[in-house]
Parts: structure tokens; C-alpha cells; sequence
């Protein structure tokens, strides 16, 4: 076909073409990306040839052949690295959840103080929340293990409050032991669990209908408690028996015993992320404007309902996404128990490497661990912050 | 109806006398005050012993011994007068910047001033006091030099300031070989204080253009450079810092080719600075998000192109937006560079796990650990406090 020789239009040179640009450009960046990390695998291969060795997870499926200090699950020195790992992980997540657990209680104590009007309170609360947020959390931690923990009293003479026993090998508390009607018991509180999701589905009815929203947390945990506590006494045996810390020979025997690494790593964290927490919370409540508070009492509501019904539905809002973060900082920084000895994931991981050589194996196994918990915690957060995201018009 | 005005009430007075105060502050209710004497009692039955051991009990001594090695580890003492020197630089380049930028003899002046002079009332030596006294003498001689209406100044501090980190640190570390006037102090040989403060400082200046590097990519439309960057970004943010520093620490050798060995302290800054890069990233971005569209189509309306439109009417603005937020995360580095001392380094808290070891010290945690936590509370608080003084001078909130 001939050109139209009037057009003044040339098509534009292939280097001066933005499309064609975008595609080149990212090419070139690709292949520098590509070959960089080709290089450098490619230098880490050589290494550890020079050592002897292919990257292989083979490993795993060895005899560990080290001592854990505390494991939820079976494990001896003869068990493998896989099952050492996962007694790191079982440990990770213990401390994680009661950590989160507590850090929360305390968090929201503090941020509701700071706010307090009464003086001497909301100053305690300040002062708390400007001295914890401004000191490393590892020098917390190792503040705790070895200036408090370890050095409390020996076994011998333990400190008692009550059945309570703390000692240099940590704190005994009374623990309870399942008995044989634990099994039954255990239906009563799946059918508690059940009837108290009916009265809480119940109770949101009512409140839909009338437009006057009951206390639902309330009355249907008040539910599963009064099945449980019938349950308790109608069985023929109580289903667990109380077992109190004593003294024997050279250490506890009954009870449970929490390790001075445990306690240690558990305050440590609980009373760091709890002043991040509490300053979190005390944001969410300053974000509610006056006016909503003043409304609320106008409209006869009472300072409890006030909080309950306009102040914190509102400031869950503004909460939850930093709290989200705070969580995932609190279980990433279970990480630190290596400094103190506790056997956490991260301890467990160091030691397997150092024993096994396996350094790469070991790293990237621990990284990607760490890196699935913290994206199951923001995928289950943004569900949950998108279910109470303010739906506007 | 009139209202009568002999009846206007004289204006309440209870806010201004003390017990008017105590009641609304205080025993405003019957609850109130069951909190006001718990908490009362509380405050005194955590107070007393930590006074009466703080003041009784505790050998501070274990401080006192080892100060030199707490600020500056294993540095050679015949080198030391460098970090004076780069001590008194600082001094200087905060007076010339002062004069140029707030030029008022303000109260936070007379903060600044008193510092030194607070410092040198600790018991030292005579010759360390009057060392210390001396950083006042180069603040004020920065802040004489700054003086004068030369509208270049502002240019001057702000280059100044830029070299100060530079030249601190080749001060430190030295350039000449062994005999000459600056020998090389090995990073190795770098501990305390000192090297809490470097691997920090280091650590947020050179993560500062890989972040906005970061950023940028990913925000850019292009979706491999943008995935790539998500992909680094969220993988760094999702594992804790210390998993990073063992990875540079024991893979940084294996990836580079076999014959060059990398120091410690090297590796721990590699680590650092990729860590504060991701974090740096998503705080530039929240800069980048805080422009409006307008901006862009603005300077799209005037012809200029993407790059120009970036560097010059959306970044300085970003910037800009972020300073605030970049010192509470020089802070929080600040805090999380104690955990080089899970690889051995000496940082402060390395220094004192080290003291520790000596069978002298033996008993002393509580001393040296809260000696530890009380440098890094004043270093934070007065960062932080500075940080909000900065806020309200570049008026960010307003906006």
C-alpha cells in the first residue's frame, strides 16, 4: 500500500516509544535482578561445594541429638531435626498467644488510664507508657531473666505467696490434673459452646427487632459458664483435681512450673508491647470526636453504655490496623528468647544449624516460617478490618 | 420576667485553690478516690525499695569502672581523642545550625547548653569534665560562626549538616596506615555506645535512598518492577530483624566470591540497612499516598515529565511529610540495634553482658542493665521530643 503523502504523522522510533520503553525498561530490570541473584547462588553453591556440600532438606530427617530445655509435645535428644523444629514452633506459638493475651489486657488498662481524669492515674499510666516505650526490648528481656528471674532465691528457699513458689528455677503454680471424667466433661462444654451461640443468636434477634441491643457477650458467656459450672458438680468425680507445687528433695514436684526463661521472655514482652499497645488504644478513644460523647449524653445513656455503645464500636476503627501490626511485632519479637535460652523457634533454629551445618537449609526454613505466621496474622486482621470498616453511603 | 443581676454568681474559684484541685482531680467520686489511694500506695510501695537500693545498695561502682568501654568498647585509648573530635564537630555543626535556622536564644537553647554542663557534674575525672565542658565552647563557636543575615547560610548549615556524617565517620574509622596521623581503627575494634549509635546512624542514611528507591518501585505501574518491590519489601517486614542479621551474618560470606572476608560489624550494617530499607519504604510511601492527584496532573498539565514530575513537585513534598515519622524509626533502630549482640558484637548492651562476665562484677545485672536502659531512655526521649519539635515547626499536621 502507498503512504498517505500528505501525512505528517511518522511513526515514532522504536526508542522514543513510551510502550515499547515500559517493556524494555522492565526487561533490563529483570535480567539485573535475575543475574544478580544468579550470581550470588551461584557464589553460595560454590562455597558450599568447597565445603562439600548440596543444599538438600535431607537433613531434617536426622537424629537431632540436643537437648530442648521445656517442649509441649515428646521429644528426646534422639528425635529428629523436623521434630525439633517443630517442639521451636509449638514453643513460638505458646508464648505468642498468652503474650498477645496479656500484652492486650494490660495495653487497654493503660490506654484507658492515660485518658483517666483522675490525676494521680492518668499520670501513673504516662509515665509507665514514656519509660517502656523508650528502652530496647532486649534490654528489657535480658533485664528480666538475668537481674529478677535467676536470681530469685534457690529452691530451698523459694519465696511462697500461697501455693505460689518462685525460685531461681522458676515459678510453681497449683495446676490441675484431669481425672477420668474429663472426657465427659468435655461434651458439657461443647454443649455449653452450643447453647451459648444460641443465646447469643437469639439475643442479636431481639436486638434487631426492638432496636434495643442487649448485653450478648455478656449473657451468652454468662450461659456457657452456668453450663459448665453444672456440668462440674453433677458429674460423679470432678473432672480435674487440683495439684499443688511441693517441695521434694531438690526441686518442685506437682503442680506446673514455668521456667525463669519462660517468665522472663512472657513479662518481658507482655509489659513492652503493652505500652505500645496502650498508646494505640488511647489514640482510638481520642479519635472519637467530643461530640459523640456528648450526644451519647444527651440522649440519657449512661457513662458504661456511652463507652459500650458509641465510644468503642468507633475506635475499634482506628485500633484495629495498628493492633494488627503490634501483634505481629510481639510474635516476631518471641524471636529474642534466644538471648535468655528459651527454646523458642528462632533458639531451636541456631542451635539445629550449628549442630547440622546446614546453614542456608536452616535460615530459610526459619525465615519462611516466620514470614507464613505473619502473613496468616494480616490476612486473618484485614478480614477482620474490613467486617467493621465504617460502611459509608 | 427581668432577671435580676444582684444575683450573678461570682465565677466558681474551687479550680484555683489546692483543695478545689485535689477534689476535681483526685476524690471526685467514691471511686476516684479508691483509685487515687490505691494507686498512692502503690507508687510508694514500688518507690521505696527502688530508692533505697538506687541510692543504698547498688555498686554503681561497676559503672564507674568500666565507662570507657561502655561508650566507646574496645577502641584504642590513644585514638580516643577522634571521637572527642567528632563530638565537638557535632556541637558545632547543632550551634551553626541553630544560629541559622531558629536564630532566637530560645529556652530549648539554654536545654542544649546545660547538658554539657549537667554531664560534667557527674563525678569524673577533672580532665573529662573539663573535656565535656568543652563541647558548650564549639556549640557556641558553631552558633557565633552562623550568625549574620548572609542568606547562603541556611544553604551552609544544611551542607554541613550532610558532611558531618561522612566525615564523622571517617574520623572514626582513619585513613592513614598504621604509623601516620590517622591510623585505621578497624570496625571490629568499634564497641560501646559508639557503635550503637553508628550502626544506627548508617543504617537509616544509607537505607534512606534504597527505601525511596523502593517506594517509588512500588508505586510505579510497572508490574515486574513493582511486584519485585513488593516482593522485597513484604518479605523483610514479615520476618523478625534478628533472622535477618544471622542470614547477612552467615550467608553474607558464602555470597560473595570465595577470598574476601567481611567484618562483623560490616555484615551487621548490610543487615541493618536492608531491614530499615523495607521499613523506610512503606513510610515513603505513606509520604507518596499523602500528595493529592492534583500535584500530578498539575505538573502534567505543564508538560514535564515523569521523572521531573517526581523529583521535583511530588518527592521534596513526600519528604517532606515523612521527616517526622523517619526519626521515631531512627528511634525504633536505635532500640533494635541491640540485637547485634546476639552475634557477639559489642554494642552498649554487648559491653554490658561482657562486664558482666568478669568475675569482679559478679551480681551486678541489675546495676549495669539499668545503666544500659537508662542511656537508651534519654537518648530516645530527647529524639523523640525533638522529633515533635520539628513536627510543629514544619507545620506537617497543618496541611
Amino acid at each position: 500500500m502507498e503512504k498517505n503523502k500528505y501525512s505528517t504523522e511518522e511513526a515514532i522510533p522504536f526508542w522514543r516509544d513510551e510502550r515499547i520503553l515500559r517493556v524494555l525498561g522492565q526487561i533490563v530490570f529483570l535480567v539485573f535482578v535475575v543475574s544478580l541473584f544468579a550470581y550470588l547462588y551461584n557464589n553460595m553453591i560454590t562455597a558450599l561445594a568447597a565445603q562439600g556440600m548440596t543444599p538438600s532438606f535431607e537433613f531434617l530427617k536426622n537424629t537431632a541429638g540436643f537437648d530442648i530445655g521445656e517442649s509441649m509435645i515428646e521429644y528426646v535428644r534422639s528425635d529428629t531435626y523436623g521434630r525439633a523444629l517443630l517442639v521451636g514452633i509449638l514453643n513460638t506459638v505458646y508464648v505468642s498467644i498468652i503474650g498477645i493475651f496479656f500484652a492486650t489486657i494490660l495495653g487497654v488498662i493503660l490506654g484507658v488510664a492515660r485518658l483517666s481524669t483522675n490525676f494521680l492515674i492518668a499520670k501513673l499510666s504516662s509515665i509507665y507508657l514514656e519509660i517502656l516505650r523508650n528502652i530496647p526490648l532486649l534490654v528489657l528481656l535480658v533485664f528480666w531473666y538475668s537481674a529478677v528471674f535467676i536470681t530469685l532465691p534457690r529452691v530451698k528457699e523459694a519465696i511462697s505467696l500461697g501455693p505460689v513458689f518462685m525460685s531461681n528455677r522458676g515459678i510453681a503454680i497449683p495446676w490441675g490434673i484431669p481425672s477420668e471424667t474429663w472426657s465427659t466433661y468435655l461434651v458439657v462444654l461443647l454443649v455449653g459452646l452450643i447453647a451459648a451461640f444460641v443465646v447469643a443468636w437469639q439475643l442479636k434477634r431481639v436486638g434487631e427487632k426492638t432496636g434495643r441491643p442487649p448485653l450478648t457477650t455478656f449473657w451468652s458467656s454468662l450461659t456457657f459458664f452456668a453450663v459448665a459450672a453444672l456440668g462440674w458438680f453433677v458429674l460423679p468425680q470432678a473432672p480435674m483435681v487440683a495439684d499443688y507445687p511441693e517441695l521434694k528433695g531438690l526441686n518442685f514436684t506437682g503442680g506446673h512450673v514455668f521456667s525463669p526463661e519462660f517468665m522472663a521472655l512472657l513479662s518481658g514482652l507482655v509489659i513492652y508491647s503493652a505500652a505500645f499497645i496502650g498508646e494505640i488504644v488511647r489514640a482510638g478513644i481520642m479519635s472519637v470526636s467530643k461530640g459523640q460523647t456528648e450526644a451519647a449524653k444527651a440522649l440519657g445513656l449512661t457513662g458504661f453504655q456511652t463507652l459500650r455503645l458509641v465510644i468503642f464500636p468507633q475506635a475499634m476503627r482506628v485500633i484495629v490496623p495498628p493492633l494488627a501490626s503490634q501483634y505481629l511485632n510481639l510474635t516476631k519479637n518471641t524471636s529474642l528468647a534466644v538471648a535468655i535460652g528459651y527454646p523458642d523457634l528462632f533458639s531451636v533454629g541456631g542451635t539445629s544449624l550449628n549442630q547440622s551445618g546446614r546453614a542456608v537449609e536452616v535460615i530459610a526454613l526459619m525465615m519462611g516460617l516466620y514470614l507464613f505466621s505473619s502473613l496468616v496474622t494480616s490476612a486473618f486482621m484485614n478480614w477482620y478490618n474490613k467486617k467493621i470498616k465504617l460502611v459509608e453511603r | 420576667m427581668t432577671t435580676s443581676t444582684s444575683e450573678v454568681l461570682a465565677p466558681p474559684t474551687e479550680r484555683y485553690t489546692i483543695l478545689g484541685w485535689l477534689r476535681k482531680n483526685l476524690f471526685g467520686s467514691f471511686w476516684d478516690s479508691i483509685l487515687t489511694l490505691v494507686a498512692m500506695w502503690l507508687t510508694y510501695a514500688m518507690l521505696k525499695p527502688a530508692l533505697v537500693w538506687g541510692f543504698g545498695e547498688a555498686r554503681w561502682q561497676v559503672v564507674a569502672d568500666n565507662l570507657k568501654l561502655f561508650m566507646v568498647g574496645r577502641y584504642p585509648a590513644e585514638e580516643l581523642w577522634r571521637v572527642w573530635a567528632v563530638l565537638y564537630l557535632l556541637a558545632a555543626v547543632i550551634g551553626f545550625t541553630w544560629a541559622a535556622w531558629v536564630k532566637t536564644k530560645e529556652k530549648t537553647a539554654y536545654v542544649l547548653l546545660a547538658i554539657p554542663v549537667f554531664l560534667a557534674l557527674l563525678p569524673f575525672t577533672i580532665n573529662i569534665r573539663l573535656m565535656i565542658l568543652a563541647l558548650d565552647l564549639f556549640g557556641l563557636l558553631g552558633f557565633a560562626l552562623g550568625r549574620g543575615s548572609n542568606p547562603k547560610i541556611k544553604n551552609w548549615s544544611i551542607a554541613s549538616l550532610l558532611l558531618y556524617f561522612p566525615v564523622g565517620i571517617l574520623i572514626i574509622r582513619g585513613f592513614t596506615a598504621e604509623e601516620g596521623f590517622m591510623p585505621v581503627v578497624p570496625p571490629d575494634l568499634w564497641g560501646g555506645l559508639m557503635l550503637t549509635i553508628l550502626l544506627a546512624v548508617i543504617g537509616i542514611i544509607f537505607s534512606f535512598p534504597i527505601g525511596v528507591s523502593l517506594a517509588l518501585g512500588r508505586q510505579s505501574k510497572l508490574p515486574i518492577v513493582s511486584w519485585i518491590c513488593i516482593t522485597f519489601i513484604e518479605i523483610v517486614r514479615g520476618v523478625p530483624l534478628i533472622t535477618i542479621l544471622f542470614m547477612m551474618d552467615l550467608m553474607l560470606p558464602l555470597f560473595l566470591p570465595a577470598g574476601i572476608r567481611v567484618e562483623g560489624v560490616i555484615r551487621a550494617f548490610v543487615a541493618i540497612t536492608l531491614f530499615s530499607a523495607a521499613y523506610m519504604a512503606e513510610n515513603v510511601r505513606g509520604g507518596l499516598q499523602s500528595i493529592p492527584r492534583g500535584q500530578y496532573e498539575a505538573a502534567h498539565a505543564l508538560g514535564l515529565s515523569g521523572f521531573t514530575t517526581m523529583s521535583f513537585i511530588i518527592l521534596p513534598q513526600a519528604l517532606r511529610a515523612v521527616i517526622p515519622i523517619l526519626v521515631s524509626q531512627f528511634i525504633g533502630l536505635l532500640k533494635d540495634t541491640t540485637l547485634v549482640m546476639i552475634l557477639s558484637l559489642f554494642d552498649v548492651l554487648g559491653i554490658g553482658k561482657s562486664v558482666l562476665g568478669n568475675p569482679e562484677y559478679i551480681g551486678t545485672a541489675k546495676e549495669v542493665y539499668i545503666f544500659v536502659a537508662a542511656l537508651f531512655w534519654v537518648l530516645s526521649y530527647a529524639l523523640s521530643y525533638a522529633s515533635q519539635r520539628l513536627e510543629t515547626s514544619l507545620g506537617v499536621g497543618e496541611r
